[in-house]
């Protein structure tokens, strides 16, 4: 990460014009790092041109994960480790496992998911962020761009760039 | 792409800014409590105090302190456990089904009707958690584990298990839910903390944020991750209104053994959870003044739902009437005969006035749209819902299939005792979070604000 220390920072006012700024911006060939915004901004993925993520795939795992197991378990509970005779049903019978079977499959899915992506966008309690601007969950939509990533333009090129795209300011911002 | 529509009401008033939204929400966090709010909060833990000294008793000796009796063995305890699950049902409904069916208004107070959610269920929890007597045993004897007797396991067909499967899932995954929608606020306040130079309070609300930052990619994961939550707590409400319905509805008891119940417990969840936040939402409302962000159109909808699924709970009831008549099963036929003419006929009456009649009144324009007439109404409606279960449990048992061992119930000191702890926890709760987290979802709001306000 010894890389990404120096950055090129605008601020955006406007949802609207920040969509049309990221097309500009990736346009004229630059590299954007991460637009950080106070809300989710409709749009924003296909404009940066990130592919859609796979977290519903992790939760259709854990929830079948959840599924087996909790089948697995009730029927060899019931069914073969110490069978009872309850109402006179069979041992291991099908409906009476559905609702906790249901349940499980709620349980581990919504676990399973939230834990991946609390894990995949590196959310811990103890991190302190990297911030670009501390306006950034307030108000402002601040876009990153990395000097050493885009090592062919000059930090007033990407300056001049990024007021062009409607930036209602233009920062620099290090990291040591 | 933002769509204003000309034909909408602007959701937020007041022409707020996105600024605004952050200002007025974190305002509370920030503040010192006003003296409002510490005398809220001393009732609170009077009546927390007054219930602890109950359970203490009840676990010392035990839970034949409980006004029970040998006919009716189930009263209060299951009567306040299911109204307090009921209750906590419309919180997932408007986070999870409103965020499904696209309902923009239920961004200002999701996340109120959630925390209600929460706090109801450790309520609800609190009743079979007592009624095991040993309940630092209790959880042990739940769960599917090996236990001292050998290798004997829990029952799987029993209803009273899937419960215990049904509400401790719906707590976790409600929970989770609320929590994701807390991060990015948590983020607004520590910013706000690192501006104002408040360190402490800008690390304790980092460490609750886990660090967010609010990148393209993490909002993009974020939003996905919340439309599947929703996508699985929306089975799951309905799932566990139902297997509470099923404790009654899989037995033999005549006024229990009805295959309505699913549906018309979820119905009268959905109903009484909307008479709570009512209720809770016009306190928080006032005192928070957050008159722009909770309007009288929120209040409008929200009793407009009520009218549905009162209507609903109505209609229920009546069948039931008719199915006791018209099924020609003697011993149906005079539970509800008993129910709606024997000594619990005010109990009866009560719950048919207050939740079929009382919230007819809200087809009235003027009566949805004030605020005095849907605090009363939304208390009247709990109270009904609370009589409702009172009546299908106590009414259903108190006379056995024997005269002999025909009786009535009446609750002692420890039964009211406890059911006002659970009033403690909750109202305690809450405040405790309408205080310290912030009671409106900022991060939503701000993506409504520009199609939404009245200035766009």
């Amino acid at each position: 990460m010894d890389a990404d220390k120096h950055f090129v920072v605008g601020i955006f006012d406007d949802e609207d014009v920040l969509l049309k700024g990221i097309k500009k911006v990736r346009n004229s060939g630059v590299k954007i790092q991460e637009v950080y915004s106070p809300f989710p901004v409709h749009g924003i993925d296909d404009a940066l041109g990130y592919k859609k993520s796979r977290l519903p795939i992790a939760a259709f795992m854990f929830g079948m994960t959840g599924t087996s197991l909790a089948l697995l378990m009730q029927i060899w509970m019931l069914g073969y480790d110490w069978p009872m005779i309850i109402g006179g049903k069979n041992f291991a019978s099908l409906p009476p496992f559905i609702p906790v079977t249901f349940e499980l499959t709620v349980l581990l899915s919504a676990l399973g998911m939230v834990g991946t992506f609390m894990i995949v966008s590196d959310m811990k309690p103890y991190k302190w962020p990297r911030q670009f601007d501390i306006r950034s969950t307030d108000d402002k939509h601040v876009m990153a761009i990395d000097l050493a990533v885009n090592a062919g333009k000059s930090k007033d090129e990407l300056s001049r760039i990024l007021k062009d795209s409607g930036a209602s300011e233009v920062n620099e911002k290090s990291f040591d | 792409m933002q769509v204003t529509s000309a034909l909408r009401d602007p959701l937020v008033t007041g022409g707020k800014t996105v600024k605004d939204v952050s200002h007025d929400i974190s305002r509370q966090v920030e503040g010192k409590p006003t003296r409002l709010w510490w005398m809220a909060m001393a009732i609170s833990l009077a009546l927390l105090l007054w219930g602890a000294y109950a359970c203490a008793m009840l676990l010392w000796h035990g839970i034949g302190m409980w006004g029970l009796n040998k006919t009716v063995g189930w009263a209060w305890d299951i009567t306040n456990f299911v109204w307090w699950v009921g209750i906590g049902h419309a919180g997932t409904l408007i986070s999870a089904i409103l965020l499904l069916f696209r309902q923009r208004w239920r961004m200002s107070i999701n996340r109120a009707a959630e925390a209600m959610t929460i706090f109801a269920v450790i309520c609800a929890a609190s009743f079979p958690a007592f009624h095991m007597g040993r309940l630092w045993l209790g959880f042990y004897w739940a769960l599917p584990l090996p236990n001292a007797f050998g290798s004997l396991w829990v029952n799987f067909n029993s209803p009273l298990l899937w419960d215990v499967f049904a509400i401790s899932t719906y707590f976790t995954v409600s929970l989770v839910f609320w929590y994701l929608g807390l991060i990015p606020d948590f983020a607004v306040i520590r910013d706000r903390a690192v501006v104002q130079g408040n360190n402490i309070r800008a690390q304790v609300y980092n460490a609750l944020s886990f660090g967010w930052q609010g990148g393209a990619k993490t909002w993009m994961r974020y939003e996905s991750v919340a439309l599947i939550l929703a996508g699985l707590s929306t089975p799951l409400v309905l799932s566990v209104h139902t297997i509470v319905s099923m404790d009654f509805a899989t037995s033999v008891i005549p006024g229990w053994h009805t295959t309505i119940f699913p549906p018309y417990f979820v119905a009268g969840a959905i109903f009484s959870g909307f008479a709570m936040v009512l209720t809770l939402l016009l306190v928080t409302r006032k005192v928070f003044h957050l008159e722009d962000y909770i309007t009288i159109g929120h209040v409008e909808l929200m009793n407009i739902i009520i009218i549905v699924t009162g209507s609903i709970v109505g209609i229920a009831y009546i069948t039931e009437l008719f199915i006791a008549w018209y099924s020609g099963v003697e011993y149906e036929g005079y539970a509800f005969y008993n129910r709606v003419s024997g000594p619990y006929a005010w109990a009866y009456w009560s719950m048919m006035t207050c939740n079929v009649v009382s919230p007819q009144l809200f087809w009235i324009k003027k009566i949805r749209t004030s605020l005095v007439a849907t605090f009363v109404l939304s208390i009247v409606v709990n109270i009904g819902m609370w009589f409702e279960r009172f009546v299908i449990i106590v009414t259903s048992l108190h006379r056995d299939y024997i005269p002999s061992s025909w009786t009535m119930f009446y609750p002692t000191w420890y039964d009211i005792g406890q059911y006002v702890f659970t009033f403690g926890i909750f109202f305690t709760a809450f405040f405790l979070f309408a205080k310290f987290f912030p009671v409106i979802n900022m991060a939503e709001v701000k993506s409504i604000i520009r199609s939404t306000s009245e200035k766009a």
